[in-house]
């Protein structure tokens, strides 16, 4: 029994030697270790052992088992890593192939500015409303205090749809359309499509976007709009943005306000794109005309307010340093990309 | 309007200021400086030369030798200037000095032309003998002389001096914006008194009195005004015994300056005159008018007449004319008649300076497309008060000028005189209302620098006439910011309350479509709202399509651009288009943006504006590319339910047989589709294109944005596999639908995944397999409920002739 027992066990280490594959190992195991294996048959034969020898024998029978397994597992995990390392080495790629991407698509730089634009506005408590672009004659003129004769309607090349109905030249029919619905303290601003009479050129276009602000409450001052103006510009250009407020005639205006930035172009030394000015007009407005606010339904006794329509379409130019404001409304791939 | 430095320094003598601040000071008072030149700009060391001698060179024909004194020395000189003679004062570039340019026919250039001495045939040049195109100038400045030839100067200019000063040069032009409704700065005086209060220097206009002969104006000329609502004044003074000679010099060079060509004396005052007032003024032959008489009326209904340019105007009753005894002269403020040419030989004038409705002159400016100078300044609303100082000054220089004989007295037609305005002055609300903190005394400063009185009886701000712009206290505010400076204006921000930060439903659904479709790789783009109506025809549209029934503009650019879009497809298949044609071959775009639906047309109402999600592509991909896309962002919009396409109810522009309106919760959101060949083909788009369409108002009303966690399913799904042939015109949304219906509560899923036609399937069927998922939420499914609903699904499918494979 003894020397069967020794036969089996180095018989089967010799044939775990010789194995070199992981098949060969499993089968090496069935042979010996499994239920009907060689050694379970031989631990079935313990009865032919004297009885007093069977435990021996028993031990004799489990110390084998254990130093087959023992082995298996050994050369199993030798085999197996063998294996892995063989893998690995087929595996090596050359990391330097260029990458397999699915490119995400790009903003167009009037959204991306007017999406941030609205953050910094809605950051200092603003409201964002909606407004019509095809828009009455009386929202667009009337009522911000330019009757039917006034020189300003020249200025600001209107298309008309009818006598009565336009595509609005401004968002500044929003100060009202607001007014008419809600009462102080209003904070809102409304972006949208404004329209203009004239060819498309350099800094401008029959069809661009703006974004109005208006604050109307008690005591909103002069001050607060500059200060507005201040953060807005800090936000959105940063804090080293040169820019400058100065007056303007609005006739729904009073005090009436623009501002510009440095020409990005030029640097201030005046060029061809901002017309030997070496400024950027990017926004108009002023203080609510008292006049604006009756027709509002606000007494101006009691409440002032500001307004004012930024130029999308400029503010991008110049964040993006895009020198011709047709380059908008090309669409071509190798311009939206860049942003 | 231009602006020379040097005649608003005339009106303000202490103004020393630089022209950088010069124009600050002008934006930051409210005329806006577009622009300004320095007339001696690249003009360096040029000083008056006497000419000595003048000999001709001996060895070139065209090339004179001129000893020229140049006071503190003598120099010789070659030129080309053949007609010079001795004795002549001529402006002289000395050696080092520099030109504008016009040297030799070259243009002008930024940096000027360096001139230096040199040797011209052999013989030594030390300096150049200047024409006035080299200064820079032209005719503008200098009517007498000749662009091209030497500028002679005046005999008595000593040598030496600085010719550059000597002809005026040392100046600068304004080009400035004057705001529409501040007619008083249209005039010279307006703007320097502007300047006067900016700078506090004092302001001295002049003070024209009305002097004349001791004859009597009316002996001359009767006046009669029969419309007083459109001519407010009409005031005209008579010069007879007119003797017509140059102008002086500075006269000239300030009216050139402004861009106004110098004629003779006459011409020149009356123009310099209306240049101070910004108050056109008119001079009429005495000879030419009828009767003696000026008669200003309304035109008929279809009357016509002749203009000083030839043409034929129709007239109607709104139309103001100027009529003599017998004829019409001239429509009113806006253009003379034939008969106001050729004043040469006039010995006796008579000026006019009048005062119409501004309104009325814009709408008969606009209405007979006639845009002169004078509507354009007649149609801002005169003060009629200027047109009395205005004519005086004009007859006063006429006088000074000895230009002829003035007329003593004027016609005056004035029967409401405008009187200043009252505005009553609250110091404390200007603060309040500027957030500033400004002394009442320096608010009263600022408006006695402005020539505002006030009364602190009343307290009342007094407006003068000619500040017909300032009506309220908001106005007074404008001005004390404007004079204090808005620069020092302190900057804050509004108190009080603040609203949380929230997004709109209409914002937060495109920002879920620009993060769908970016994510997706497409990019955004932009295109004109506005468009042909020839696009209806390039997408086969039908005659009775919605589609075609678009909102039109008046008065569009052109024909390609004059009616507002109904789609967003016609700038989504042209930009396509445009990216294909420059070369790429995946164009990925979407655009965000409204259309325009009349509910009636002729528009009475406004239009409904509808933004729409419009994706489109061309390259890789294909229709169910664009169906992922729209998918993805249904579901990140909050549409999180089965999406239903329908191909029944095909567009014309799309491919027949591969587009389908998109349905959710029985309405139809939107629609997708190949583009049909025929339209890409017109579009020059070669390659397969496709549109995805999403009504954006709909899909915000119908998302649901609350999410709600489910809890995991704890108990285990059955899966089966069901494989059919089917005809190959039962759609798998039919058969979706089956298994749904028939699926019942306990379908967890359903997922198609094979569809094949080919060798193996008889042709028209194709081969389909789906795994289909079920699961209770409360207990183990046993097999035979799973088998029962099995059955029920696959027998639903052969009622729809459907043959299942096992």
């Amino acid at each position: 029994m003894k020397e069967k027992l020794e036969q089996i066990r180095t018989e089967a280490l010799a044939k775990m030697e010789e194995a070199g594959a992981l098949e060969k190992l499993n089968e090496i195991r069935g042979a010996y270790l499994d239920k009907k294996g060689t050694l379970s048959s031989a631990l079935k034969n313990i009865k032919e052992a004297a009885p007093d020898e069977r435990p021996a024998v028993g031990r004799m029978v489990n110390d084998v088992r254990a130093v087959l397994e023992d082995t298996l597992e050994n050369a199993r995990g030798k085999l197996a890593r063998a294996a892995r390392e063989e893998q690995l080495a087929r595996e090596v790629i050359d990391v330097t192939l260029p990458a397999r991407k699915a490119p995400l698509g790009h903003r167009h730089p009037s959204a991306a500015v007017m999406e941030e634009m609205e953050r910094i506005f809605m950051d200092m408590g603003y409201k964002t409303t909606d407004s019509p672009e095809v828009e009455y004659d009386y929202y667009n003129f009337e009522a911000l205090n330019v009757p039917s004769d006034h020189p300003v309607r020249d200025e600001q090349n209107a298309f008309y749809i009818s006598d009565r109905i336009l595509l609005r030249t401004q968002t500044a029919p929003v100060q009202i359309r607001i007014m008419e619905h809600q009462k102080p303290p209003i904070r809102v601003i409304a972006p949208g499509r404004v329209f203009h009479s004239a060819e498309a050129g350099t800094m401008c276009s029959p069809s661009s976007h703006q974004i109005e602000v208006v604050a109307i409450d008690r005591d909103i001052t002069f001050s607060d709009l500059k200060g507005t103006l201040d953060e807005f510009m800090k936000a959105l250009f940063g804090t080293d943005i040169k820019w400058k407020f100065y007056p303007h005639h609005y006739p729904f205006a009073k005090p009436g306000a623009q501002a510009d930035t440095i020409c990005f172009k030029c640097g201030g030394k005046g060029c061809r794109l901002c017309r030997g000015r070496g400024w950027i007009k990017i926004l108009g407005g002023g203080m609510i005309h008292p006049s604006v606010l009756k027709v509002g339904g606000i007494d101006p006794e009691e409440y002032s307010g500001f307004a004012f329509g930024i130029d999308l379409e400029r503010v991008a130019m110049v964040k993006y340093e895009i020198d011709d404001m047709r380059l908008f409304y090309e669409n071509d791939i190798r311009f939206l990309q860049q942003f | 309007m231009n602006i020379a430095l040097s005649w608003i320094k005339s009106y303000v003598p202490g103004l020393n200021i630089t022209d950088q601040e010069c124009a600050d000071a002008m934006t930051m008072s409210g005329i806006r400086v577009k622009g300004f030149k320095r007339l001696d700009k690249n003009l360096e060391k040029i000083v008056v030369g006497r000419i000595l001698s003048a000999e001709r060179h001996p060895d070139a024909d065209r090339l004179m030798i001129c000893q020229t004194d140049i006071g503190t020395d003598r120099i010789q000189i070659v030129t080309g200037a053949l007609h010079i003679k001795v004795g002549d004062k001529v402006p002289v570039v000395l050696d080092g000095g520099r030109i504008p340019g016009g040297h030799d026919s070259s243009s002008v250039s930024e940096h000027g032309i360096p001139i230096k001495k040199g040797r011209l045939r052999g013989v030594e040049s030390n300096g150049m003998i200047c024409s006035l195109k080299e200064l820079g100038s032209a005719w503008d400045r200098y009517t007498n002389d000749p662009e091209e030839a030497i500028c002679v100067m005046d005999p008595d200019v000593p040598e030496g001096a600085d010719a550059v000063e000597l002809l005026g040069l040392r100046d600068t032009i304004f080009t400035c914006e004057i705001p529409y409704n501040r007619a008083d700065c249209c005039g010279v005086l307006g703007v320097a008194r502007q300047l006067a209060a900016v700078f506090n220097m004092e302001f001295c206009p002049p003070h024209p009195q009305e002097k004349g002969n001791d004859e009597k104006v009316s002996d001359y000329i009767q006046l009669d005004v029969q419309d007083s609502t459109l001519c407010l004044r009409y005031c005209a003074r008579v010069v007879k015994n007119i003797r017509i000679a140059p102008s002086p010099e500075w006269m000239r060079r300030r009216l050139a300056a402004c861009g106004i060509r110098p004629v003779n004396n006459l011409v020149d005052i009356v123009n310099y005159a209306a240049q101070e007032y910004g108050q056109p003024i008119h001079i009429y032959d005495m000879g030419s008018i009828v009767g003696h008489k000026i008669i200003v009326r309304r035109a008929r209904d279809g009357e016509q007449f002749q203009t000083l340019d030839g043409q034929i105007r129709n007239l109607d009753h709104s139309t103001l004319m100027i009529c003599d005894a017998e004829k019409e002269i001239g429509i009113a403020g806006i253009m003379g008649g034939e008969h106001s040419r050729g004043m040469h030989n006039a010995s006796a004038i008579m000026l006019e300076a009048a005062c119409f409705d501004g309104a009325n002159i814009r709408r008969s400016a606009k209405r007979l497309g006639i845009q002169t100078e004078m509507s354009e300044k007649f149609g801002k609303s005169l003060d009629p008060n200027i047109a009395q100082e205005a004519i005086n000054r004009a007859c006063q220089l006429i006088d000074d000028l000895g230009c002829g004989d003035v007329v003593g007295g004027m016609a005056d037609f004035y029967p409401n005189p405008r009187l200043p305005g009252r505005i009553s002055f609250d110091w404390k609300r200007i603060n309040r209302l500027l957030g500033t903190s400004i002394p009442e005394q320096d608010m009263l400063d600022i408006f006695r620098k402005l020539t505002l009185d006030y009364d602190s009886k009343t307290k009342e701000v007094i407006v003068p006439t000619f500040r017909q712009d300032l009506e309220c206290g908001a106005d007074l505010a404008e001005e004390v910011a404007r004079f204090f400076g808005y620069c020092n204006i302190p900057a804050t921000l509004p108190k009080g309350i603040c609203t949380a930060r929230q997004l709109s439903p209409k914002l937060r659904t495109e920002s879920a479509a620009r993060n769908a479709a970016e994510y997706s790789g497409f990019s955004q783009a932009m295109t004109y709202p506005f468009e042909s109506p020839a696009v209806f025809e390039k997408l086969m549209l039908p005659a009775d399509s919605p589609m075609r029934r678009a909102v039109a503009i008046m008065n569009p650019l052109s024909e390609d651009c004059s009616v507002m879009r109904t789609s967003l497809i016609n700038g989504m298949l042209a930009s396509l288009s445009a990216n294909y044609n420059q070369g790429s071959k995946n164009i990925r775009l979407y655009e965000l943006a409204n259309i325009y639906l009349p509910d009636a047309l002729p528009l009475t109402e406004l239009p409904k504006e509808r933004t729409q999600l419009m994706l489109g592509f061309c390259g890789d991909g294909d229709f169910f590319t664009m169906k992922g896309v729209a998918e993805e962002f249904l579901y990140q919009a909050g549409l999180q339910e089965k999406v239903i396409y329908d191909p029944d109810h095909p567009r014309s522009f799309l491919h027949p047989g591969r587009q389908a309106d998109m349905i959710y919760n029985g309405r139809v959101i939107g629609w997708l589709g190949e583009v049909h060949p025929d339209v890409a083909d017109r579009y020059g788009i070669g390659a397969r294109a496709y549109l995805a369409n999403l009504d954006m108002p709909c899909i915000t009303e119908l998302a649901v944005v609350d999410r709600k966690y489910t809890e995991f399913a704890r108990y285990p799904a059955v899966t089966r596999d069901i494989s059919m042939v089917a005809k190959k015109e039962i759609r798998a949304g039919e058969i979706e639908k089956v298994i749904e219906e028939q699926g019942g509560e306990l379908l967890e899923n359903c997922q198609l995944f094979d569809v094949y036609e080919g060798t193996q399937i008889p042709r028209g069927y194709k081969s389909m397999a789906y795994s289909v998922t079920f699961r209770a939420e409360d207990r183990t499914l046993e097999e035979q409920e799973v088998s029962r609903i099995m059955e029920k699904i696959l027998s639903r499918l052969k009622k729809l002739g459907i043959e299942l494979r096992v």
